[in-house]
């Protein structure tokens, strides 16, 4: 891997130390809005050092997308601007078009969240990259189209030169993420801004794209800002990190003083809420109370203030500023000295809500038992006569059982299989392959209309996003009353059941005539959850209920359902990719992956002793947000990422990615991995605790 | 975590009908339209009060006079008055045009949705008829249906319905089908709401900024192929008016004695140039994409 790229310009600084690549003083966004000017960004200043990683945290509406774009000069054209966006020592804002996009690219190098539509579909990634490369150097078509290739290989993209002529649409999204940032390091930038580079991937393929986001860095000496919601990614990749809120940086500090001793009350807050992999079970997720305040017309005095544990009355008369604390970085908060030299604890600030911790109590009968479940999808090809090329196998051969009071966590990566598992349970219909048993009714049997309506509403789901999963031209009370007047509830009733519902959730009953609109994140998934409760169901099925949410909303949601299932004696079956939540909320986890169950066993097990190697690599590859932890830890990271059901290996599915299969001495052992589906057994006789390895 | 540019922060308090009216409200072409619309609704209601003629009245003593004080847009040829004919051939096309707009809107969205969830062999069938019926000539069926039945206005309402609802229900059915798949479609489906609930509950309702929009295109088609067709002789019969009926029998004297077809025109033109304002502005103040609407709490 050799490749030559014009090294980052380097200027000697009056302090002795690499003078800054990008400085941003006092910038202010402001987008218009019906209801008034929102200030997105209320006069954010930092410094980006060569080489060096500045890690922007924030929840959604925090200011940190605006800031990332205001840099870059993307802003929508209505948003209006004002501040100063140094970059070698030139002020951005205020630059026409044209003037910019001479910078952005050349200057600035971008990786934004989603690979796919960051990369223009019609031409191939070889061309795409060699006229990025032409944009801004000259170099004649062949020479760009060599360079290109070299970025493709230093990226990790196998065999670039075949590749080089591929289209984005025949990458996975990880390869597509390695593309873009390919792009981003073609001119050898003195910045690159990363806008949430990893969310919208895998776990396991995460931790390879930072790793590409690492190799970008160090071949170029660019100056990274990381913008991101993960606490975890920002331990383990960022230098200095500042948590924003409401529009402002809120606390900068390097990244160990900052998770080691956060001061503002918010980070404080935003730590405790944050769900960890490495955490004992029975740590609780506290939530911080409250909403982030609107943008439009903020109050005077700290955005916080209402949230906040240690507020004091000058807190509301004037907005504090960002100053210096020994040890702790820049910190925004009139108690700052306080709490840094502990005359306020900073662990008795967010006290643990009573029964927030998992209850692995008592488990009553079966409520729903899958059994060699399968389904499988056909294949076509041909827009005219479909012709069928080929077989998904989405699910093969899943078998669990769920009890009344017990969580069972389904985890794996996109494309495992979990989601359809889900909906085949849901559709109470018979299923392609197996048994699926609702409260002891085998749902293949033909069914009467009547018990088969008392199953619907004994099954119910809580959707991802609670914004697509509500009507948004229903009120609050109407999508409530819906699943009663389904199952032919009568007014009063359904009245006297809103009512009720919204209490069990903690909605104020004045919410029942808003639509979901007007909802914040956190209210809407109540919603969510309150209409999934209305029929009084035994089995809720929850489909990534938290993922759509901001940490510090997150926590309380989860306490919620925590408590819900225990007053109410639910069963959940509940959908994940994020398995630091899934530690927090689940009782048992299965673990899947190309549609088979590859372990399964109570979740401290699990966590504590995985057995099967692709369990061990997913537990590996979640962030921990502690940085010398996250920083010294070992890790697995795997190669490639899962592939298509459509052509199943004969033997083990997950052989092709297998590390323990890599090191195998055994030639009999590595035959039986090729040409046997391993089955899944008890780690040890009759223990709960089963996975599917020949190998283990 | 979705990350979108434009924080959530403007959360509209009191439901979305407002924020649409103020938008609307802040078109000043709409507003025009509106205004125009609505005069000419009172103009069809109560123009004839100001004229002691009927339509059908004939003034043997001014035949094709100019206009003048006794007839305020003259008389035809048969000595009829002019704005008596007007304000009852306006009320006519108004009639015809509003109501096969809005049954045309009920039927397309029934149609277009309901074959859209409902999926399989009922949506391959739906989908047949519609194309069927959209590559036969229906004008040419219209004329002779229309005139078969004797010209009664009513017929007419039901023939342009009959033959007008193909082009809506289809840009109803491909939207409805990727309404199908939203989360909240699914979830109703999952409580067990019936299909056809969903369908008049979850799917009609979304789709509400284009049936509204195209309720008030639907007006200005309607006018003109209704004019067109009495034009032809094929519409509304005599003794009854309609502005097409006017405008056939005042086009042949257009040079000798222009009122016979200078006011039905105008009037044809104020119509629908007042209900395409209305329309272009519903559009803007509906659509979610539109530059005004760049808030309201997207997350």
């Amino acid at each position: 891997m050799s490749i030559t790229l014009a090294p980052a310009p380097e200027r000697p600084a009056p302090g002795g130390g690499p003078a800054p690549v990008l400085s941003v003083r006092d910038l202010r966004i402001t987008f218009p809005s019906e209801a008034g000017p929102v200030e997105a960004v209320r006069g954010v200043s930092f410094d980006v050092l060569p080489g060096r990683t500045l890690g922007i945290v924030g929840e959604s509406g925090s200011g940190k997308s605006a800031t990332a774009m205001g840099v870059m000069g993307l802003l929508p054209p209505t948003a209006r601007m004002s501040g100063e966006v140094l970059l070698g020592g030139r002020d951005l804002v205020g630059l026409d078009d044209t003037r910019l996009s001479r910078v952005r690219g050349r200057e600035i190098g971008m990786v934004f969240q989603d690979p796919l539509s960051a990369l223009t579909p019609i031409f191939s990634v070889g061309r795409l990259l060699s006229d990025a490369l032409r944009v801004h150097q000259s170099l004649s078509k062949q020479a760009a189209w060599e360079r290109a290739v070299e970025l493709l290989d230093l990226v990790g993209i196998p065999e670039p030169r075949r590749r080089a002529r591929s289209f984005p649409h025949e990458f996975s999204g990880g390869m597509r993420q390695r593309v873009v940032i390919a792009l981003a390091m073609a001119n050898a930038p003195s910045v690159i801004v990363a806008d949430e580079p990893t969310t919208a991937l895998d776990v396991t393929v995460q931790a390879q794209i930072l790793d590409v986001l690492r190799t970008a860095q160090a071949e170029t000496g660019a100056g990274v800002v990381l913008i991101t919601h993960d606490l975890g990614v920002v331990a383990g990749y960022a230098d200095e990190v500042a948590v924003m809120y409401a529009g402002r940086i809120v606390e900068r500090a390097g990244v160990d003083a900052l998770f080691r001793r956060p001061t503002m009350p918010y980070t404080i807050g935003l730590l405790g809420a944050v769900p960890r992999p490495d955490a004992p079970q029975d740590r609780p997720l506290v939530p911080i109370g409250g909403e982030p305040p609107s943008l439009v017309a903020l109050p005077t005095g700290c955005p916080f203030a209402d949230r906040c544990p240690a507020v004091l009355d000058r807190c509301r008369t004037a907005e504090p500023e960002a100053v210096p604390v020994a040890g702790h970085g820049q910190v925004a908060c009139l108690r700052a000295e306080e709490i840094a030299d502990g005359r306020l604890r900073a662990d008795a600030l967010f006290p643990a809500p009573a029964g927030s911790t998992v209850d692995t109590g008592t488990t009553g009968e079966v409520v729903l038992r899958v059994s060699g479940l399968a389904k499988t999808f056909p294949v076509t090809k041909g827009a005219f006569l479909k012709r069928r090329t080929g077989t998904l196998h989405a699910v093969s051969d899943v078998e669990f059982d769920l009890r009344a009071g017990e969580t069972l966590g389904l985890v794996g990566e996109s494309g495992s299989g979990k989601t359809t598992t889900l909906l085949e349970v849901l559709r109470l219909r018979p299923p392609e392959r197996g048994r699926i048993e609702v409260a002891g009714t085998d749902v293949a049997g033909p069914l009467p209309a009547d018990r088969l309506r008392e199953l619907r509403g004994a099954v119910q789901i809580v959707m991802q996003d609670p914004m697509g999963s509500l009507d948004p031209r229903l009120t609050v009370f109407q999508l409530l009353a819906e699943p009663l007047q389904a199952v032919g509830v009568d007014r009063p009733a359904v009245r006297a059941r809103v009512a009720e519902l919204l209490g069990l959730v903690g909605l104020d009953a004045s919410v029942t005539e808003r639509f979901p609109a007007a909802l914040s994140g956190g209210q809407r998934q109540r919603v969510g959850i309150a209409r999934a409760l209305a029929t009084r169901p035994r089995i809720v099925v929850l489909d990534e209920p938290v993922s759509a949410l901001d940490v510090s909303v997150q926590a309380g949601v989860v306490n919620l359902l925590t408590r819900l299932k225990r007053e109410l004696g639910l069963a959940y079956l509940v959908v994940a990719h994020d398995l630091a939540v899934m530690r927090h909320f689940a009782d048992r986890i299965a673990v899947m992956y190309l549609g088979h169950v590859v372990e399964s066993g109570s979740t401290e097990a699990l966590f504590t002793d995985p057995r099967h190697p692709y369990t061990e690599a997913l537990l590996s590859a979640i962030p921990v947000p502690d940085p010398r932890r996250e920083r010294t830890r070992e890790r697995i990271v795997l190669d490639g990422e899962q592939p298509s059901a459509t052509d199943l290996p004969q033997g083990c599915v997950f052989v092709d990615r297998c590390p323990l299969y890599r090191r195998l001495t055994d030639d009999g052992l590595r035959e039986r991995c090729r040409t046997q589906r391993p089955a899944l057994g008890p780690a040890a006789p009759g223990s709960d605790h089963r996975h599917a390895c020949h190998a283990r | 975590m979705t990350t979108s540019v434009i924080p959530s922060a403007a959360r509209p308090a009191a439901g979305s009908g407002r924020l649409y009216l103020r938008r609307f409200a802040r078109n000043r072409g709409a507003l025009l339209g509106v205004a125009l619309f609505a005069l000419l609704v009172l103009f069809s209601a109560f123009g004839g009060l100001f004229s002691p003629y009927a339509p059908t009245d004939a003034d043997f003593t001014a035949l094709t006079q100019p206009p003048g004080a006794a007839h305020y847009f003259g008389t035809n040829q048969g000595g009829n008055d002019v704005y008596a004919q007007a304000v009852h051939g306006l009320q006519r096309s108004l009639v015809i045009a509003v109501s096969v707009s809005a049954l045309t809107i009920v039927l397309a969205a029934l149609i277009g949705a309901g074959a859209a969830y409902l999926g399989g062999r009922v949506e391959k069938l739906t989908l047949a008829v519609i194309h069927f019926l959209l590559v036969v000539p229906s004008f040419l069926i219209l004329a002779l249906v229309s005139h078969r039945l004797a010209g009664d206005w009513r017929v007419l309402i039901v023939v342009l319905t009959v033959f007008g609802w193909m082009t809506t229900a289809r840009v109803v059915w491909s939207l409805s089908t990727s309404l199908r798949e939203r989360d909240y479609v699914l979830a109703a489906e999952f409580m067990g709401v019936r299909p056809w609930r969903i369908v008049v509950r979850h799917i009609i309702p979304n789709l509400g900024s284009l049936l509204v929009v195209n309720l008030t295109l639907g007006v200005v088609a309607t006018v003109l192929s209704e004019t067109a067709l009495s034009f032809l002789g094929f519409g509304v019969q005599t003794p009854d008016v309609s502005l097409g009926t006017m405008l056939a029998d005042g086009s042949g004297t257009i040079t000798s004695a222009p009122w016979l077809f200078v006011f039905p025109a105008g009037l044809v033109v104020l119509l629908t140039v007042s209900m395409t304002l209305v329309g272009d502005g519903l559009r803007d103040a509906l659509d979610p994409t539109s530059v005004s609407a760049a808030s309201g709490g997207a997350r």
